[in-house]
């Protein structure tokens, strides 16, 4: 790969959990930019946790050993010196369960904006139409974002990451409450996207980590077992466990 | 024993027809009563009379103005206390303070909102009333003022309790999805997490302040009991004096049957009606807003 491209460098990352669980051992990654990287895995593997620790969120959760660097370009991001609202501005999130704040379809997008002082009616179109969302839901901006469909939500809230211009999108199974149709339209705005964004996806199932990875890396029990760019990773794994899990032997 | 199946579950279901239309009869037969008692007052003292500001039951002048005045002042005064203290305790206990403040604080404030208002009220005429009187430097701490901070004192612990309940129970993806697109802590409290529980925190609100309207005992211990029409805003620190005070005072005193007698009654009946337009209010926008709720979910 090559190194002038990386947009975020994880080294010798270990993660603990004031419960015991070693969440994260060692990880060392390097996430290239205008690609799309999928963290693949069994539960339990460490995935959410890893996502967690790029944007800080972490920071809420009772993390007992926190180890290793993570850089977003040049910067240190767990030094604790780092502004995390900025950095959570340049680094935005999706869950695996759309929240839709509660508000309207429209202030679900102009919240983020009017906090971060964007002021740019542009951005509600834009993004809106970037999550392939515009044309639903052009007519109804004032009705509260819940009577929206789980599908529809799910885009918005990838609508409201975008409307704040990150640059990175981190994609917690994005799909995993998506019915065929709509986690199509999900992946098809991420291909999309890809051109403009770093995408970091942790898909919801192996399906869906081989139609989208540009690089992919395998997560077991917190190790990293496998990163490699997914047309090599999915069709010939250099290790067992991988081949094992993509192959569908373990689940 | 089939036929015994049915009969046990017939008498349950008659059990508790009977204990629900109970309630409903007693509440019917209370209204009645107080129709009853109240009613006659229109015929017996003209309406003028009624509403001026003028109350001195002995020479049969019964403007009750100046009561219905007093228990808006006293309680708007206490409202104004109780939410913005409650709700910010509220707010701190659930987002703010680390686990062992909230599991000592908790507790405490639990008790409090239990505490006899006889005891509050004691508190307030040794205490509190003194206390303004010297450093507000009025001619006495018995006001509406001293009534409003008692008052809304009392209420607060209800509001907190129930408030950091609703608070507590706003799912963490929430907090999580707005600090994720950059937004501070405030901001999401403010904006997110309070919104989102907004129909438990408006029950708060309503059970609180229906506390303070309801309560009699402390009032009419330190509120100086006058009859006042309260003019503006330094009716506050004067002497004032709520409907609820005014039956609990005269009642005892006055002649069965009299005219007194009705117009208190009547003074009732219009508590009754204010208390019964504050619950329907009030659960018609919790109502509206589970009906939307379950529009959501279903
Ligand atoms: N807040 C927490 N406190 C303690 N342990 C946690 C916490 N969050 C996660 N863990 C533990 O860390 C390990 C990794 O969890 P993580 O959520 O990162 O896995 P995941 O790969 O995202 O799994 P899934 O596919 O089920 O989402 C698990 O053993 C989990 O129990
Ligand atoms: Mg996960």
């Amino acid at each position: 790969m090559n190194k002038n491209n990386q947009k975020i460098t994880i080294q010798n990352l270990i993660l603990h959990y004031s419960d015991g669980t070693e969440s994260l051992q060692d990880i060392s990654l390097d996430i290239p930019a205008h690609a799309i990287t999928v963290i693949f895995g069994p539960a339990g593997g460490g995935k959410s946790s890893l996502l967690r620790v790029l944007n800080r969120l972490n920071d809420l959760v009772d993390v007992v050993k926190l180890e290793g660097e993570v850089y977003l370009d040049d910067l240190d991001v767990l030094s604790p010196k780092t502004d995390v609202i900025a950095l959570r501005r340049r680094v935005g999130m999706v869950f695996a369960r759309p929240v839709v704040l509660p508000m309207s379809i429209q202030e679900n997008i102009t919240y983020g904006l009017e906090i971060a002082g964007i002021k740019d009616d542009q951005r509600l179109e834009d993004s809106l139409e970037k999550a392939a969302l515009w044309e639903e839901v052009k007519d109804r901006l004032d009705d509260p974002a819940v009577t929206l469909s789980g599908g529809q939500q799910q885009r918005l809230c990838l609508a409201r990451v975008l409307a704040l211009e990150p640059e990175v999108i981190l994609l917690d199974e994005p799909t995993s409450g998506l019915d065929p149709i709509s986690t199509g339209k999900v992946e098809e705005s991420l291909q999309a996207l890809k051109e403009d964004y770093t995408i970091v996806l942790v898909p919801h199932s192996v399906q869906q980590a081989a139609r989208t990875a540009d690089y992919a890396a395998f997560f077991l029990q917190g190790k990293l077992i496998e990163y490699a760019p997914g047309n090599l990773l999915f069709t010939n794994p250099q290790d067992q466990r991988t081949q094992d899990y993509v192959e569908g032997r373990f689940g | 024993m089939d036929r015994d199946l049915n009969l046990g579950e017939m008498i349950i279901t008659r059990l508790i027809n009977i204990a629900g239309y109970s309630a409903i009869i007693f509440v019917g037969m209370i209204f009645y009563f107080l129709l009853r008692e109240g009613l006659p007052t229109l015929n017996e003292v003209n309406f003028g009379n009624l509403v001026s500001n003028r109350w001195y039951p002995i020479e049969a002048y019964f403007g009750i103005l100046p009561l219905l005045g007093g228990s808006l002042v006293i309680t708007i005064g206490a409202t104004l206390i109780a939410v913005p203290f409650g709700i910010g305790t509220a707010v701190y206990l659930a987002e703010i303070a680390p686990r062992w403040v909230r599991e000592i604080l908790k507790p405490l404030v639990e008790v409090l909102a239990g505490l006899p208002s006889v005891v509050l009220g004691f508190l307030g005429m040794l205490v509190l009333a003194p206390f303004l009187r010297k450093y507000l430097q009025l001619p006495t701490g018995l006001t509406a003022f001293t009534g409003s901070l008692l008052l809304g004192g009392m209420a607060i612990p209800t509001v907190v309790s129930v408030a950091e309940d609703a608070i507590d129970a706003v799912p963490k993806s929430y907090r999580d999805a707005s600090l994720a697109i950059g937004a501070t802590k405030w901001q999401t409290i403010w904006r997110v997490t309070l919104p989102a529980a907004k129909s438990g925190v408006t029950t708060a609100i309503m059970l609180g302040v229906g506390r303070a309207i309801g309560e009699t005992m402390t009032v009419m211990m330190v509120s100086g009991n006058a009859p006042v029409l309260p003019g503006g805003i330094r009716a506050l620190f004067k002497p004032a004096r709520t409907m609820t005070a005014t039956i609990a005072a005269e009642m005892g005193e006055v002649a069965t049957g009299s005219v007194h007698y009705h117009v208190l009654f009547f003074i009732g009946m219009v508590l009754f009606l204010i208390s019964l337009l504050i619950n329907i209010t009030a659960s018609f926008v919790v109502f509206r807003q589970r009906q939307r709720q379950e529009r959501i979910l279903s």
